[in-house]
């Protein structure tokens, strides 16, 4: 899931300014989840934003939306009509969700009113942890499914480096070391001899080093008679 | 001989062998590195030259190294992955091999966290063991695409580090074998404060014949205060000091006599330590020390190669 935070409403406030009446464009999908631009989020940010700015004397108009999905362009076509009628939208979902927004309403400001964070889990209430950079050549295979790119602080591919202490990063004593992990995980499953093998330097061209990435398939294209 | 520099004859040679370190300043002042290569002449094979350590900026480790072979001291390039990819470190390769440095040293590197650029992003294009693995195929003639080289390939003799106080323990001899297999000439290790921990690390090392594989010098560092040896057991990731040293600091009349008589007694009890091919001393803010370290351990006067 991707998780996102909610910038701080002084800094939302700040890029609303110059607007008499907005929409707060919520979204049904991971943030939704992790409890940063759902529907709850929309409701509650547009009264602060509204108050705030009566408080000012320079009233705000909000107008409050949540899509199913902001990534996907056929549900922002439902909402056409409302965003013709707004000086801005402050999108709530994700940086996918507020990029698409803006390619769907060429001629609409869209702002972020979320800091896309990471792709990673839900561990306990209030807290996430990240999991995946989406490097886009999976090694989980070699590393007994704890991910070295992701949750090492070095992202490197024969660790542990020498700042393991105790299971822990030497970045912080909150951080586990990705490299334990894996240790103790393929020690477990009897396979720890095969970390005795070299990685070898990884393809950074499927990441982002490549750059910006696109998927295409042809098998699906071809169903969809395009 | 793969290189053929002091250091690697002195290893050669079966000599306890001396390497120092210096690391470079916060500033292009090249008489201060010329100052400490001054003071350190004579008493080391060579001498480490930090990349950015604890990742701030420092003069770079290729223009120190410049500085010490003016000076007719050998320098041990020290090469972090931080900060470089594999093109910048390959560049940075041929140019210290071009200015005839012959010793290079591969680390992963302190996270920028600690620096003075805790904002910056790190690289990590390649870790410390496929350095070794590219620093090895260079010499060898080949670039780390594979492309072969037209030109006479770099003499390097390939160093690199080992934490015997880092955990998992026992990986931490599998992950010296790696790099060993990766190509490594010999390693230096993490400052040894803990002998107790160091003498069952090297007894892992020894089943598995590794040092027969690999020049291992031991990490040496004169502690200069009761306090520092404290903050660094308990807050330096991957840095262990014994209580038993903790006590004898806490109660000696002068901390650093105390501090070089520890250190002494260490290099006495490597020097009869199977596997043991020398020491590296680290005197990193006390480099004035090292001389007397050496006197006192008849380390010095260094035997010819």
């Amino acid at each position: 899931m991707i998780i996102a935070e909610r910038k701080p409403i002084e800094e939302i406030l700040g890029l609303l300014s110059r607007h008499q009446k907005v929409l707060v464009l919520g979204c049904g999908g991971c943030v939704t989840v992790c409890l940063a631009g759902g529907e709850k989020e929309v409701g509650i940010l547009s009264s602060q934003l509204a108050m705030a700015r009566s408080k000012e004397e320079r009233p705000l108009e909000v107008v409050q939306q949540t899509v199913e999905r902001q990534c996907d362009f056929e549900y922002l076509e439902g909402i056409r009509h409302i965003v013709k009628d707004v000086d801005a939208i402050l999108s709530l979902a994700c940086g996918i969700g507020i990029q698409t927004c803006a390619e769907a309403f060429p001629d609409k400001i869209v702002w972020p009113g979320v800091n896309t964070k990471f792709l990673g889990v839900n561990l306990n209430v209030g807290e996430w942890a990240e999991r995946c950079q989406a490097c886009g050549q999976c090694v989980l295979d070699k590393t007994g499914g704890i991910c070295p790119v992701a949750r090492c602080s070095k992202s490197i591919f024969n660790g542990p480096c020498g700042g393991s202490q105790d299971g822990k990063c030497e970045v912080s004593p909150d951080t586990d070391c990705a490299w334990a992990l894996i240790h103790d995980r393929l020690t477990r499953l009897g396979e720890v001899d095969s970390l005795r093998e070299i990685m070898p330097v990884k393809d950074w061209s499927y990441s982002r080093d490549g750059g910006p990435r696109k998927l295409v398939r042809e098998d699906l294209e071809l169903e969809s008679g395009k | 001989m793969k290189a053929g520099s002091k250091l690697e004859r002195m290893l050669e040679s079966g000599n306890f062998t001396v390497t120092g370190e210096i690391g470079p300043p916060k500033s292009c002042n090249g008489e201060i590195v010329r100052h400490h290569a001054k003071m350190l002449k004579g008493y080391c094979e060579s001498y480490n030259l930090t990349d950015n350590q604890t990742a701030i900026v420092r003069l770079s480790s290729i223009g120190a190294g410049k500085i010490l072979l003016e000076e007719d001291c050998e320098p041990n390039i020290q090469i972090v992955c931080r900060d470089r990819n594999r093109i910048a470190i390959q560049s940075d390769v041929l140019g210290a091999a071009a200015l005839g440095m012959k010793n290079i040293l591969c680390l992963s590197g302190d996270h920028q966290k600690f620096g003075n650029h805790p904002t910056s992003k790190n690289v990590y294009d390649v870790d410390s063991i496929q350095l070794i693995k590219i620093l090895d195929g260079m010499r060898n003639g080949y670039f780390a695409n594979g492309e072969q080289m037209k030109d006479e390939p770099p003499k390097i003799f390939i160093g690199c580090a080992a934490n015997p106080f880092a955990d998992p323990f026992e990986f931490r001899v599998t992950r010296l074998e790696k790099k060993a297999d990766a190509g490594a000439d010999f390693t230096q290790t993490q400052c040894v404060l803990d002998m107790e921990r160091f003498d069952r690390w090297m007894e892992l090392v020894r089943a598995r014949g590794l040092h027969k594989r690999i020049k291992i010098l031991a990490g040496i560092t004169p502690m200069k205060s009761v306090k520092a040896a404290k903050y660094m057991n308990k807050y330096v990731a991957g840095m262990m000091v014994s209580q038993e040293y903790i006590d004898r600091l806490d109660k000696a009349e002068d901390v650093k006599a105390e501090g070089v008589n520890i250190a002494c007694e260490q290099i006495e009890h490597l020097k009869k330590m199977e596997g043991i091919a020398g020491v590296h001393i680290m005197a990193i803010a006390w480099e004035e020390i090292v001389p007397e370290i050496c006197k006192r351990t008849g380390l010095d006067p260094r035997p010819e190669v």
